[in-house]
């Protein structure tokens, strides 16, 4: 069974008719690496968010459930679900800059949950912060503890996120577009280096990206969005070999080509986003009659 | 790199250290005023009026900046008065603060129903023109230190509700704020132990501003006489009174005129000064 199953989540502009996921529905289970693609503002970070209990006061998600190891999260109170998810879930997120409270020490910031969340001592969760920094390569984790993150460079800082996502073994780890802020030989590096950890620990990951050859290095599965709708769900095998949706195939063509770096640029055509769009109203219309 | 932080770390800037030496000073004044006022504040002598100060051609020695035009020392009455400007500076700008920046991280963090509440309450206040706003309070509870004290909160809490609200708004965007939701901090925890932080720094600022203010508004309610009993010396009524013969004798308005100007100004290159040095993103 898998470990997290979201079914018919929908997601509206509070006051608005304007819908940002429609009905979307995905499988995570355990250990697996999903990658989550599309467009920008095509809701996959909606859904990240959505999960983790992070969404913008301005947004209303509705008529959904999300199972996360088999409880439904919409059902528990504000409190129990923060708990639940704190326990369980953690969050890679997009840039490291603003993801580490400037006016705090890294340590605190990386034991906070395992302290407030996981009732360990202070001591013994600062013995696991070494440990984890160690494990993502930061030399002298006992100085990087006792710094601010205005002393450390992005790099570092994602390093220091993933080491503190990973601190409580969660079961399921949103990734927010994790190396998008990066500079592009750090990116290779902190890839490698999400790919690793998840390997070593097991966690199961929804990986949120732009980026298809990210996807076909990391994921085994992966979900297209599409406008807040998902157009297709599938491994990450039969994807590259054969996209069955027109709109994915469109998108893998549009990948620019190492091997062709002054290759023209495709863009998705014209008619390929006309008929998703047109599938898109035929989702809104489907749940305006039924 | 680092030394070059070191160093900066270890040289006090100038603002800081002259508006902390200014402040200081004004401190003791305040505390010690009976011991060092040389003249009694109060004291009348008609025929001592108008006195110059001690380098000017006519000056009585003892009085070292003059008198005014009763024959009251200068000096001493500017001493006394900083006893009020000081005490006003301090308690109003301190509770303005506590309450402005409580709502308006509030308001800036939260959101929602109380953002709105708040925020209608803050634009409905601040459609009342202040000076007369205040002049109207003290005319209602009657003069006195406290009346000056809840006039200046009552006006100025808009001030730092409006700035902590935009700031606590951009700091909940960001990325660190999610991350602790997602580790299961709740709101208020949130709230007080990761935006209070960073928002710090601008609420230190915004107190020191506030003192400065309060420092003034103490000396435009007593500059119109609706302060304390006006018998007693503040910097705005020996204004006042200073105003009135200004040919005569200049230095009964300049002198507690200066002293202001220093407090004020001193108060706010403190916040800027301590703004700079302690801020953890700047540092």
């Amino acid at each position: 069974m898998s470990y997290l199953s979201i079914k018919g989540l929908s997601a509206r502009l509070k006051g608005t008719p304007h819908r940002i996921l429609r009905d979307v529905s995905l499988e995570v289970s355990a250990g697996e690496v999903r990658g989550l693609v599309g467009e920008s503002g095509a809701g996959k970070s909606m859904i990240g968010k959505a999960i983790l209990g992070t969404l913008p006061e301005s947004v209303e998600i509705s008529g959904s459930s999300i199972l996360l190891d088999g409880t439904d999260l919409m059902g528990l109170s504000a409190k129990e679900r923060r708990r639940r998810i704190g326990a369980s879930c953690a969050l890679i997120p997009q840039d490291p800059l603003t993801a580490l409270n400037p006016s705090r020490r890294i340590g605190g910031q990386i034991t906070d949950r395992l302290v407030d969340i996981l009732g360990w001592t202070r001591a013994d969760a600062e013995a696991r912060a070494r440990e984890l920094l160690a494990e993502v390569q930061i030399p002298d984790p006992e100085r990087v503890m006792r710094s601010y993150p205005h002393e450390l460079s992005g790099g570092m800082r994602q390093r220091i996120l993933i080491a503190s996502a990973f601190a409580a073994e969660p079961k399921l780890i949103v990734a927010d577009e994790p190396t998008t802020a990066l500079d592009v030989t750090v990116q290779k590096q902190i890839l490698k280096l999400i790919a690793a950890m998840q390997a070593r620990h097991g966690t199961a990951l929804l990986f949120v990206t732009h980026d298809l050859g990210v996807v076909s290095k990391v994921c085994q599965s992966l979900s297209v969005l599409y406008g807040g709708l998902v157009v297709e769900d599938t491994t990450v095998r039969d994807f590259f070999r054969a996209p069955a949706h027109p709109y994915s195939r469109a998108l893998l063509a549009a990948t620019p080509k190492y091997s062709d770096p002054d290759g023209s640029l495709t863009p998705v055509p014209e008619e390929v986003i006309r008929n998703v769009q047109a599938q898109v109203s035929a989702a809104d219309r489907g749940v305006a009659h039924g | 790199m680092l030394d070059g932080r070191a160093a900066l770390k270890r040289r006090l800037p100038p603002r800081l250290l002259l508006s902390s030496i200014w402040l200081g000073l004004l401190v003791i004044m305040a505390v010690f005023a009976p011991y060092l006022a040389p003249k009694d504040p109060l004291a009348q002598d008609l025929m001592l009026g108008r006195l110059p100060p001690f380098w000017v051609k006519g000056a009585e020695p003892g009085f070292f900046l003059g008198t005014d035009s009763l024959g009251r020392d200068v000096l001493s009455r500017i001493l006394y008065g900083s006893r009020l400007a000081l005490m006003v500076a301090l308690i109003a700008g301190t509770l303005t603060c506590l309450i402005g920046a409580t709502l308006g991280l509030m308001a800036g963090y939260l959101r929602g129903w109380v953002d709105l509440l708040i925020s209608r309450g803050i634009d409905i206040w601040m459609a009342f023109p202040p000076v007369l706003f205040s002049i109207l309070l003290i005319a209602v509870l009657g003069p006195g230190i406290s009346s000056i004290i809840i006039a200046i909160v009552v006006i100025d809490w808009t001030r730092f509700a409006r700035v902590i609200r935009a700031e606590a708004m951009a700091q909940g965007a960001m990325d660190y704020v999610a991350s602790a939701q997602v580790s299961g901090r709740g709101r208020l925890s949130t709230m007080v132990a990761e935006i209070l932080p960073n928002v710090l720094p601008t609420i230190v600022v915004l107190l020191t501003l506030e003192m400065g203010i309060a420092v003034i508004v103490e000396a435009i309610l007593s500059f119109v006489n609706l302060s304390i009993s006006t018998d007693d010396p503040t910097w705005g009524g020996m204004i006042s009174e200073g105003r009135t013969s200004i040919h005569q004798a200049w230095w009964v308005l300049v002198f507690p005129l200066i002293t202001l100007f220093l407090t004020v100004l001193s108060f706010s290159q403190l916040g800027e000064g301590l703004k700079d040095r302690y801020d953890p993103v700047l540092r």
